[in-house]
């Protein structure tokens, strides 16, 4: 997994709360077999004017004026503004993939759906929660400011504005580490196989029927 | 000390270990996969090099886009080249695996929700995950059952264990009894209504109370697969007699032998009285009716005899302004009837109501009765091939294909329309789904959440009615 330290990017507003997966990464597109290739797609029905279909040339396509990805200030954009529930929806996991591969390493927003905000940080992306009124301020600022960029520092926890103000977020210890690291979660856990098979012998004493059933 | 809930027990039962920032390695006893969000997870093995740690917590079932139409020319026939290689893979891949699948023409294929209880994989007190948001349906069971992503579906293949964080316990009390003609799909939509979709977020939910356990095993399965579109990945309801006789006979049940210690051990499975919840929601079932979502989300919802909200009358500039873009996009006016919405197709189907219960509400309706000349499709997806063999013995099939609708094979459908069946821009459907975000049923689509007796009224009418009128 790749490691995430720090970061300095140009971020970009949606403004749009309950942001769900279906919109970050219409269905159409899930049926690929591999991990790579979703960024074209991110945001399909908000980006473009007409319907996508997987396996289609993007580049040709006509794009929505309005959708804030497609506007030239926001080119090159890595780190996103986000409002609330960012990611409801289903578990897909193309979802973050999608982010990744179009760019984005931060989401910012006051809150994020559970299974979206695991995801990402499996995936090298860093979910920030931020208080309401600390992303309406960013919002702000980023809507003022032509090329506005923001730093983030995962080691200090840290969002740093360019104006110097910096915002302090709170990420788990474990997930931190492991982002840092870039730390794969198997080999993780593969590291504790012993207990592992503890648990399982005393589960077989317990529940034998849970063993050997499914053929 | 307070006393346990059901799922501090779960959690305990299956905690291998406790690390200090608070995250655990929880043990899972079952895991189901489905082609969409597994191959990934397997080329991750592969490329590491990595085994399944066990093989015989497995099970694999294509669902999410085989066609549902005639399929006897196998998976070799599947029109979408994407889908096919998609079905084709997870084939692949069990094989190499030496994983149980139930392909997609065997009998027992279905709805990966509908297939794992059917069979007795899941079975109360295990942990049951699949890469699939909806497993909050096994709960039913007082399992503990969550959605998870494709980098978990491969850290519990290669690990036989997930990590977790412990959730807070919330208790949604439904005391009462339910009118006639009001289902556990009216349950859960009126609950999601009164919490919010996010309201159970970092949740695991425990449905109780009187009304809850009148309901049937299958109603308990439906009230849990939407715990999730209230936010909660874990939905749960407490073991009783009715969950134990469930799982007599099941082929993958405890044998004959296990059964006694089984049934005994599957007994303690209730939150002890003096259980500690964080969060407690009572609601009457009286006051229930039967549902009808009329916006882009599932708390967007109101009962049958309501008028479309207004956002003029939304104090919250936010809401009203999600109020105002649901509008738009479901071609809607305030202040409008929910009767007055007409329906351009019906969808009676997905892992939320697609079991013999829901096939045989909605035929009862549509006996004897056409489905309405204006609604252009009206069709009948039972969620796995039992499901379907059961009613055909039972004569549903003739009774809906007698009504004008349509009678299909067992998969997803039109639930996320990734197979052929899906909405035209613009068409309003009644569907007993679990989702109506924008564009769910087909890019432009309009859905509007409701049980299937409903979805059946609505398509005899060609509107919505309140079924209750049709049933006197
Ligand atoms: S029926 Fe719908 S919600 Fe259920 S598993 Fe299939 S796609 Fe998911």
């Amino acid at each position: 997994m790749k490691e995430f330290t720090q970061h300095t990017g140009i971020a970009a507003p949606l403004d749009r709360a309950n942001v769900d997966t279906d919109m970050i990464i219409p269905k159409q597109f899930l049926k690929s077999i591999k991990r790579a290739g979703f960024g074209p797609n991110l945001f399909d029905e908000l980006r473009y004017m007409d319907e996508g279909q997987p396996d289609q040339d993007c580049s040709g396509r006509p794009l929505n004026p309005d959708f804030v990805l497609n506007q030239s200030r926001y080119q090159g954009t890595s780190v996103l503004l986000a409002r609330e529930n960012f990611g409801c929806g289903s578990s897909r996991e193309h979802a973050p993939w999608a982010l990744d591969d179009f760019g984005i390493r931060v989401v910012i927003a006051p809150s994020f759906a559970d299974i979206f905000y695991n995801n990402c940080f499996k995936n090298g992306l860093l979910p920030i929660v931020l208080p309401e009124a600390q992303v309406d301020q960013l919002f702000h600022e980023v809507d003022a400011t032509e090329g506005y960029q923001l730093t983030v520092d995962l080691e200090r926890q840290v969002v740093v504005t360019p104006s110097g103000e910096s915002f302090v977020f709170e990420v788990d210890a474990f997930r931190k580490h492991c982002l840092l690291n870039g730390l794969d979660d198997i080999g993780l856990t593969l590291q504790h196989a012993d207990e592992i098979k503890a648990y399982e012998a005393r589960r077989r004493q317990e529940a034998p029927w849970l063993f050997g059933a499914i053929k | 000390m307070a006393g346990k809930t059901l799922y501090d027990k779960l959690w305990d039962a299956h905690l291998v270990r406790q690390n200090d920032d608070g995250s655990a390695l929880i043990y899972i006893d079952r895991q189901i996969l489905h082609e969409v969000t597994s191959p990934q997870a397997f080329e991750g093995l592969r490329l590491a090099g990595r085994k399944p740690w066990r093989i015989d917590t497995n099970l694999a079932t294509p669902d999410h886009n085989v066609p549902t139409t005639e399929r006897a020319g196998g998976v070799d026939q599947i029109i979408d080249p994407v889908s096919r290689i998609q079905v084709k893979t997870l084939d692949a891949n069990c094989d190499e695996f030496g994983i149980t699948e139930f392909k997609m023409n065997d009998q027992r294929q279905g709805i990966v929700h509908v297939v794992g209880p059917e069979q007795g994989m899941t079975l109360p007190g295990t942990t049951v995950v699949c890469g699939d948001s909806h497993t909050s349906t096994h709960g039913a069971f007082g399992a503990l059952a969550h959605g998870i992503g494709t980098s978990e579906v491969e850290h519990v293949l290669a690990t036989q264990c997930l990590i977790a964080k412990k959730m807070k316990n919330m208790l949604v009390r439904v005391d009462g009894e339910l009118g006639a003609g009001v289902t556990a799909k009216d349950v859960v939509l009126h609950i999601i209504g009164v919490i919010g979709t996010a309201g159970g977020t970092g949740y695991a939910v425990e449905f109780g109370g009187s009304a809850i356990r009148s309901i049937s095993m299958e109603g308990r399965m439906t009230i849990c697969n939407m715990a999730i579109e209230a936010g909660a990945r874990v939905g749960l309801v407490a073991v009783d007699d009715a969950t134990v006789e469930y799982f007599r006979g099941r082929p993958f049940s405890p044998s004959a032998e296990q059964w006694d210690a089984a049934a005994a051990a599957w007994k303690e499975l209730v939150s002890d009285a003096d259980a500690r919840f964080d969060t407690v929601v009572e609601i009457k079932a009286e006051e229930i009716q039967p549902q009808v979502t009329w916006g882009t989300s599932p708390e967007m919802v109101a009962p049958i005899s309501a008028l479309v909200p207004n956002p003029a009358a939304e104090s919250d500039p936010v809401k009203a302004d999600g109020i105002r873009r649901a509008l738009q996009y479901m071609g809607l006016t305030a202040d409008q009837k929910i009767t007055d919405i007409q329906l351009d197709r019906v969808f009676i189907g997905s892992c939320t109501n697609s079991r013999i219960e829901d096939l045989r509400a909605a035929a009862e309706v549509v006996k004897g009765r056409k489905v309405a000349a204006t609604v252009k499709q009206a069709l009948v997806v039972p969620g796995s091939g039992l499901v379907k063999a059961q009613a055909e013995a039972e004569g549903l099939d003739k009774i809906f294909i007698d009504a004008g609708l349509e009678w299909r094979e067992p998969g997803c459908s039109m639930c996320l329309a990734m197979n052929p069946d899906k909405l035209g821009q613009g068409e309003h459907c009644a569907s007993t789904s679990n989702r109506n975000f924008e564009g769910r049923q087909g890019f432009g689509g309009r859905t509007h959440l409701v049980s299937p007796a409903m979805a059946a009224a609505a398509a005899v009418a060609g509107h919505f009615v309140d079924v209750r009128e049709m049933m006197q």
